[in-house]
């Protein structure tokens, strides 16, 4: 507490930096945003369990598997990139950032393509209830990824100009919170949407 | 300023962790013969246990001030709270 209090741009009342609080609070909005998605997803499936097709058989589960796990990976490069900035180790922050954008541009690459082979199956968002809340849910969890690979290139390239130089880890840790956010949505994504 | 309040957690365990918890869900969710609401339990208990490992090591929110954390799981009360009451949609 006594380092949060001295660094600059303290916020007295949380004991953290504003960024990182402004983040914190941008992320508490974000689990509302899901959760209306999610809930809405829920309880559609609950009024039609009868006629609700069965995800495993629908959906490519080893590739989505796959996805997970390649998300999980740039989870923790991102973390990996994070210490490197703390202990101000410049070469090791841009390694692991530089693998973090592509870990996460190919997520988003196995999903459209996930997407091109369900279309070709004529799973669309028009196919049912299914269909809708599927695309909707990982839709706007995509869209959440993408956002995220745009403002971690960002990092990235200011990381490759030094911008992080001398102990400044609060940029990367700020971005660092949203991208395990994302990836902790697709955790509970992964498990309702794909595998219940 | 370079030092941390912490030392730093042994990050790749964690992503062992996470790995081996999502290769048992899929086990789970393909192989076993669980009746069906125990099934969904046992997955939504491995979801809640992966997103609690990014939440406090990767996030780090077992590191930060109390009131932080505090002001992080606030919502969750209330994501609870809404689903329950868009549930008495259907009674």
């Amino acid at each position: 507490m006594a380092h949060a209090a001295v660094m600059s741009g303290a916020e007295p009342g949380a004991g953290v930096y504003t960024k990182k609080l402004g983040m914190w609070t941008f992320l508490a909005s974000e689990v509302m945003f899901f959760t209306a998605l999610i809930g809405s997803y829920i309880v559609l499936r609950f009024g039609a369990a009868e006629t609700w097709p069965v995800p495993t058989e629908t959906l490519n589960i080893p590739l989505t598997a796959l996805n997970t796990f390649i998300l999980i990976c740039s989870s923790v490069s991102m973390v990996k990139a994070y210490a490197a900035a703390v202990d101000d180790d410049q070469k090791w922050l841009k390694i692991w950032l530089l693998a973090t954008v592509i870990m996460g541009a190919m997520f988003v690459g196995v999903q459209v393509y996930e997407y091109y082979h369900l279309i070709h199956d004529h799973f669309l968002p028009s196919s049912g209830l299914f269909g809708s809340t599927f695309y909707t849910m990982t839709g706007f969890h995509g869209f959440h990824v993408s956002m995220g690979v745009l403002c971690m290139s960002w990092v990235t390239i200011k990381a490759f100009r030094g911008g992080y130089a001398g102990g400044k880890y609060q940029g990367v840790e700020v971005v660092g919170l949203y991208w395990h956010f994302v990836d902790l949505v697709w955790i509970i994504l992964f498990t309702i949407v794909y595998l219940i | 300023m370079p030092t941390t309040e912490h030392k730093h957690p042994n990050y790749i365990a964690i992503w062992i962790w996470l790995a081996v918890l999502t290769a048992v869900e899929v086990l789970v969710a393909f192989i076993s013969s669980l009746p069906r609401h125990i099934l969904i339990l046992a997955l939504l208990f491995l979801a809640v246990w992966k997103a609690l490992l990014v939440a406090l090591y990767f996030m780090h929110l077992r590191f930060e001030p109390k009131r932080l954390l505090i002001f992080a799981v606030a919502p969750l009360p209330l994501a609870v709270i809404f689903v329950m009451a868009i549930m008495q949609e259907f009674p």
